[in-house]
């Protein structure tokens, strides 16, 4: 790890410091054929972001369309019922197409429109931000080609209905694990192949510079105003926000706002799967059989691999977290301490949407039950007077078949 | 042991070590450098090879799941090495098994090897410094990738950087846009690509992706040092039972461009029984 580690160390010369890292994390590690497409992506990223003519479009679309800003609720009969703090949700769950995902494909949309890339090309998970792509493509107008892993295409099988309803081709990956990190793999080939007329929209706040900042950025609206609302609504700033981190996304989102904030946790959930050991989980940040800092995808970050750098299988009853490397902002936030990270098995999730469903008629994405499961956990070991945020990043109508069978929803208890 | 390329064009071939196996992948590399390869790329085997395309993906992934880690590639290295002292070798790797050991002490054991340079697939200019400076410890040369796409200054530094640590190697430029597999001609990216570079440096020149047979190979000798010829040598090895893939495989080799001298294949064996 040490020697790891060298080739991050900061650079002596400021001229010569790499783009795009957080602490010793990030940069940019692609084939060559990558970087004069990385290289415009980011001048024309700047130039959006300094012109207010996108942020007026961005926004509007946001409001308009996606159906920002989004409630933050207070859970009271949760709360109540676990007898501890008062937790609020912030409800990413209520925007279009279910997830927060929307707000960053409207994001990288409007961007690659204004770089007059006509294809769009994009991996997906769980399938929420395939749907968020191919969504903004058929907004805007643009060819979408969505790669997915067969695994995750027969989990989330009403995800890649409605892609394809939306006008998008979804290429299903059956390399490796034919999960997230595959999809990724077969995206960037995509893009190597056809990078001159196509436009990558990566999903989560990951991979090279300046995709890890861009998805950031475009997600921090969840704790602007998130940090808005919860001062009008109990005039004081929450103790801790939970939010779950796959390639952590929503989670830096929600974060992001609160850096300053020190008095307030920030608690990542990773996904415990169905034990410790390497590929049964993809918790990167557990301390045994967790991650070691490593390359994957074309960031430097805490990835699940074996002692000879072989990325290693993992598993997660949620495919959005289902995922062997993190974003390289979290990387740094756990180096430093200033977010903790945590994990939540399968079983603890499912149980978290039952709780949140018949508690509060909110049926949560499994991902976002994840988080809903730590402050399940951690609730009643509070104050009546803490406050706790949980970010709900998405839905549950995708995980309606996984739910059926793993909670027995067909179960003839009903019809006694 | 050293790059160099005497006939013109010269060959570099690729292979996935530990495909079918590690001593296979020793005998094909004799047979490949008495048949007239200058340099053998040992590839190491890698879990998610985003830049290569299905022939290499599948040859990676039957090596993975052998077990065959770097330093088993370090090894083969060192056997080619003592048997032929005068050909070229470099270790072709993604970056990940890499960091895994640790740059420096990569480096070392593989100048203790005997490879001459290192390619790394996903290591660009800009996040080198490190790595230039563990090299030039090793008086090990740099091998940097240049893509069609990539703009002049890029070329630029990338022709600096392949010269930064007083080893010389060779410049590999990427033929077409796309990942690593056969297809029907020479793209004119090719030549467009190497023109450019020369204007930045005398390093030899070899083009590679997509150079499959011999024809390639003599459209690629009109305008650059050597021809990198990885996909189409995985795909016959594929093809071709273990026993036999030496011969094969040196036989494709012998080729690809007249007057490469007699195959002393028959001997590489016995070498090592």
């Amino acid at each position: 790890m040490s020697v790891a580690a060298a080739i991050t160390e900061e650079k002596t010369s400021p001229a010569q410091a790499t783009a795009g890292r957080f602490g010793a994390y990030g940069g940019r590690y692609v084939p060559e054929t990558l970087m004069a497409a990385l290289e415009e992506l980011e001048v024309a990223y700047a130039a959006a972001q300094a012109d207010p003519a996108f942020h007026a479009e961005l926004n509007g679309l946001l409001h308009t369309y996606a159906g920002r800003p989004t409630a933050l609720y207070y859970a009271k009969r949760l709360s109540e019922t676990l007898g501890g703090a008062k937790i609020y949700l912030k409800r990413e769950d209520l925007l279009h197409t279910g997830a927060h995902k929307i707000n960053n494909a409207l994001g990288q949309g409007l961007l690659a429109k204004r770089m007059g890339k006509q294809r769009i090309i994009a991996e997906t998970g769980a399938g929420q931000h395939g749907v968020a792509t191919a969504t903004v493509c058929a907004l805007l107008g643009l060819d979408c080609v969505i790669y997915m892993g067969q695994e995750d295409m027969q989990r989330q099988e009403p995800n890649v209905y409605r892609m394809r309803l939306l006008g998008a081709e979804v290429r299903g990956v059956t390399g490796g694990s034919a999960t997230l990190k595959d999809a990724i793999n077969e995206a960037m080939r995509d893009w190597v192949t056809n990078v001159r007329s196509t436009y990558y929209v990566l999903g989560s706040a990951l991979g090279s510079h300046p995709y890890p900042t861009m998805v950031r950025n475009f997600h921090r609206v969840i704790s602007i105003e998130a940090r808005q609302q919860i001062l009008e609504a109990e005039g004081k700033l929450p103790d801790a926000i939970i939010a779950c981190v796959g390639g952590g996304s929503n989670a830096i989102g929600a974060f992001y706002e609160f850096l300053p904030d020190t008095s307030v946790e920030l608690i990542g959930v990773e996904a415990g799967g169905r034990g410790t050991g390497l590929g049964e989980h993809a918790a990167r940040f557990q301390k045994i059989g967790g991650g070691t800092p490593g390359v994957l995808q074309g960031t430097y970050s805490y990835v699940l691999q074996n002692d000879a750098g072989q990325i290693s299988s993992t598993h997660s009853v949620s495919a959005g977290l289902d995922y062997a490397s993190v974003g390289p902002e979290h990387a740094m936030l756990h180096d430093s301490g200033r977010a903790s990270y945590v994990s939540c098995s399968d079983d603890a999730a499912l149980k978290a949407v039952v709780t949140l469903s018949r508690t509060e008629g909110i049926i949560p994405a499994l991902e976002s039950a994840h988080a809903v499961a730590e402050a399940i956990r951690i609730a009643p070991t509070r104050s009546q007077t803490d406050i706790i945020m949980v970010n709900l990043s998405g839905r549950g109508d995708k995980d309606m078949g996984i739910l059926a069978r793993e909670l027995d929803l067909k179960g003839a208890s009903d019809v006694s | 042991m050293a790059i160099k390329f005497e006939k013109k064009p010269g060959i570099v071939a690729y292979l996935t070590t530990g495909d079918p196996d590690l001593n296979t992948t020793r005998d094909i590399a004799l047979a490949a450098i008495d048949n007239g390869a200058d340099v053998i790329e040992l590839g190491v085997p890698f879990s998610d090879p985003l830049a290569d395309g299905p022939v290499i993906q599948r040859a990676s992934e039957r090596a993975v799941a052998r077990g065959v880690r770097l330093t088993d590639v370090l090894v083969v290295a060192k056997q080619i090495r003592e048997a032929r002292p005068n050909a070229g070798l470099v270790l072709f790797s993604y970056l990940n098994p890499v960091v895994r050991i640790g740059i420096e002490p990569l480096c070392r054991e593989a100048a203790d090897a005997g490879i001459d340079g290192i390619l790394l697939t996903d290591m660009i200019v800009e996040e080198a410094d490190e790595y230039l400076e563990a090299l030039r410890a090793n008086q090990l040369a740099p091998i940097f990738l240049a893509a069609p796409t990539s703009p002049d200054r890029r070329l630029k530094a990338i022709a600096e950087a392949s010269l930064a640590t007083g080893k010389p190697g060779f410049v590999y430029a990427i033929s077409r846009v796309g990942i690593t597999g056969t297809q029907t001609q020479v793209a004119d990216d090719a030549e467009d690509l190497v023109t450019r570079l020369r204007q930045f440096t005398k390093l030899p020149i070899a083009v590679g992706f997509g150079i499959s047979n011999s024809i390639h190979v003599a459209a690629v000798g009109k305008f650059a040092e050597a021809a990198v010829i990885g996909s189409a040598i995985v795909s016959l090895i594929e093809k071709t039972p273990p026993e036999e893939a030496a011969t094969v495989v040196g036989r494709f080799i012998y080729k690809l461009r007249d007057g490469a001298g007699p195959s002393q294949q028959s001997g590489i064996r016995a070498a090592y029984r």
